[in-house]
């Protein structure tokens, strides 16, 4: 998994093509009860806070973080699962918060989610055939024999046979289960996929072998992805971009290549120097962040990441950095290592 | 080329009914002894009340003015010669004082007893010479023959009972778990005012309104819709707790994210996931409406006389002196307390079957 055999970069932030995907400042607070029983003051936690993307028709958005990032928060606000505290998602240039119900019933066939636990993923009390062609079933797609052809061609898409159809959840084992929550979200011939942690609960053999599927579905059906990962090592593959998320704010994004050989952020590099390798003599050497992720109910102030790294400066512990874009669209914040 | 599909339909078809009977084989045997018993019980009871005319001796109305308070009469197996004649044999019983109401055995006389005659199990020739196996009430009615056609009110009330407040409490709960804000406020605030009536004397109030005028059906149907809007709040509030855990699971974000309606997500996902749950609790609520059918009856506002029930049967020992004198007008109160055990047996052992920690064994 070099990045030089990697696949082609098709869009980067700054090309001139409309986004499919754009997240004008969003953010989302969750309430988290109050300091005291009468009268105290409510707190809130800061899940995402303040995030500006833009995702290209055809192209793979690696996102990655620790638990608690708020990655997947992103990836449900993106696809109007949950509401925004402030801000906006624009999907093919609408924004997606002045759509009614209805309207918003209707888009929702163009993206879809897929999801990490493929054992909760899935309804145990409902067969196959119900699970991929509720879809169908929802935006009327098709019907009788068409539909049965349908789900069994949705089936075949993702490497299954079609006697599956008859058989219920929990006789599949984990990649399997992930392969027809995939047939699922392809049931309705979405434009957009949210992959939330696709692979994170299965073996690495099987790793694999979802990812590739994941990457032929996208050159078939011209898909668009929002990969979200926690580590690096899984996005390496797929992305054209990858975006670095920590304490619901986007610290580094960049084309893959750039974040692998030219990482700026300290929390980058120390996400790349904790990927296992067999290749010693090149080994980087292993950054280890002291303590743990801050709780986004009380952010330090300035660099919310100022805690834990090894660079801080002054600077650092006042002042909030701002995400710079520099040169290919690669964009940082950091007062150290400011945007090549 | 299309038939093979179909054929493959159909020997999987064949494949889960065998399925299906060696499971209701396979429960039976896990089934401890007292669920077995529970069981048959609730079966020949619901027999009891689909074949009433064929296991009544006689028409449950039919009174008898020579033998009021009659006990119950004694059973003979009849001398192999007289089997011509009849199996089982009684010997016909006599007031002998009007007001003490005793009455004696003329044994030298022989009452036939003839089974599957007559259209019924088991009757006499005539319903003015009677074989009162469980003896007759104080206007000589068979009691034998009440419990029969009364296990029709009784039996049913549960099933009717529980089916009204379940519809209610499974849609308005799965509706308040699964929407939330407004309108789950609304609607437990809406239950926590219905549960802190006291439900008796609510009961009583709405027993009072109904006509009298009424035939004994409709009555019957009345006070179970009673006690059905009453019991239904405390149901939806379980409902509603577990179809609020079960809205926020992947599958159902899933549905949402396909573009899912909340009726479809509610009818689809939320109702079958609460389901087992709801069957478990119908069955343990069951006897709740054969006691309130009872408890209703003993104050005179059930099921209204001719009409039986178990519960308007049992009504009257409240009298101490008649049941002091004819002890056998409790035994209504026996099928009563086989039939609320028998529900409360089979709806722990499904709960311990449906629980998946013991399940899984």
């Amino acid at each position: 998994m070099s990045p030089a055999s990697a696949p082609e970069p098709i869009a980067s932030a700054n090309s001139a093509s409309p986004a499919l995907v754009r997240v004008v400042n969003l953010s989302k607070e969750f309430p988290a009860g109050s300091t005291s029983i009468i009268g105290g003051k409510k707190l809130s936690v800061k899940a995402v806070a303040g995030v500006n993307l833009e995702i290209q028709p055809g192209e793979t958005l690696g996102l990655v973080g620790e638990s608690g990032s708020g990655k997947s928060t992103l990836g449900r606000l993106i696809l109007k699962l949950l509401e925004p505290t402030t801000g906006a998602v624009y999907f093919d240039g609408r924004d997606l918060s002045t759509l009614g119900r209805e309207e918003l019933r209707t888009l929702r066939q163009q993206m879809q989610l897929v999801f990490q636990d493929p054992y909760a993923s899935l309804n145990p009390r409902m067969r196959v055939r119900s699970i991929v062609g509720e879809g169908i079933e929802i935006h009327k797609l098709a019907r009788g024999a068409e539909k049965e052809r349908r789900i069994a061609e949705l089936l075949a898409m993702v490497g299954m046979s079609a006697d599956a159809m008859d058989r219920l959840p929990h006789e599949f084992s984990g990649g399997q289960r992930q392969r027809i929550g995939i047939a699922r979200a392809l049931a309705v011939n979405p434009r957009f996929l949210v992959l939330d942690e696709p692979v994170s609960a299965l073996d690495v053999s099987i790793q694999a072998q979802i990812i590739n599927l994941l990457q032929d579905l996208q050159e078939k059906l011209k898909l668009t992805y929002l990969f979200i990962a926690h580590d690096l090592r899984v996005v390496e593959h797929i992305s054209n971009r990858v975006a670095i998320m920590y304490l619901g704010k986007i610290v580094e994004i960049a084309t893959r290549d750039e974040i692998y050989l030219n990482p700026r952020h300290p929390y980058t590099r120390a996400l790349l120097s904790a990927i296992p390798t067999i290749d010693t003599a090149n080994k980087p050497e292993r950054i280890k962040l002291p303590g743990e992720m801050p709780s986004p109910m009380n952010p330090p102030p300035g660099c919310a990441f100022h805690p834990r790294c090894p660079y801080a400066k002054d600077v650092c512990t006042n002042v909030e950095p701002k995400l710079e874009t520099g040169r290919g669209g690669h964009a940082v914040s950091c007062h150290v290592f400011p945007a090549p | 080329m299309n038939a093979v599909p179909a054929l493959q339909a159909n020997l999987q078809g064949a494949a889960v009914s065998a399925r299906k009977t060696s499971s209701v084989a396979r429960e039976w045997r896990r089934a401890s002894r007292t669920v077995r018993f529970s069981a048959i019980c609730l079966a020949f009871f619901y027999l009891l009340a689909a074949a009433s005319p064929f296991f009544a001796s006689y028409d449950p109305t039919y009174q008898n003015r020579e033998m009021p308070d009659c006990p119950p009469m004694s059973l003979h197996l009849s001398a192999p010669s007289d089997w011509s004649r009849s199996l089982f044999y009684s010997h016909p019983m006599h007031m002998q004082d009007k007001t003490a109401r005793t009455f004696a055995a003329d044994n030298s006389q022989r009452l036939d007893i003839h089974l599957f005659s007559h259209g019924h199990l088991f009757t006499t020739d005539s319903e003015s010479v009677p074989y009162f196996m469980l003896g007759s009430d104080g206007l000589g009615r068979d009691l034998y023959s009440r419990i029969v056609y009364g296990s029709r009110v009784s039996m049913c009330v549960g099933l009717v009972g529980v089916l009204i407040s379940f519809s209610l409490g499974i849609t308005i709960g799965a509706l308040s778990g699964y929407v939330g804000g407004t309108v789950d406020f609304l609607i437990m605030r809406w239950s926590e005012i219905e549960m802190s009536l006291p439900s008796f004397y609510f009961l009583l109030a709405l027993a009072a309104v109904i006509p009298s005028g009424l035939s004994a059906v409709a009555t019957f149907f009345m006070i179970v819709a009673i006690m059905s809007f009453i019991s239904w709040a405390g149901f939806a509030r379980i409902i509603r707790g577990m179809a609020s855990s079960v809205r926020s699971r992947p599958y159902v974000e899933a549905a949402r994210a396909l573009g899912g309606s909340r009726w479809r997500i509610i009818t689809r996902h939320i109702i079958p996931s609460v389901m087992g749950y709801a069957i478990v609790a119908a069955t343990l609520s069951i006897p709740g409406f054969i006691l309130g059918e009872s408890a209703l009856s003993l104050l005179g506002l059930g099921i209204q006389e001719p009409a039986a029930s178990w519960g308007n049967l049992l009504a009257q020992a409240q009298d101490v002196q008649n049941l002091a004198r004819y002890p056998w007008i409790l035994i209504p109160g026996i099928f009563i307390f086989l039939a609320v055990m028998s529900f409360n047996f089979l709806g722990d052992h499904l709960r311990d079957r449906l629980d998946p920690a013991t399940s899984a064994a």
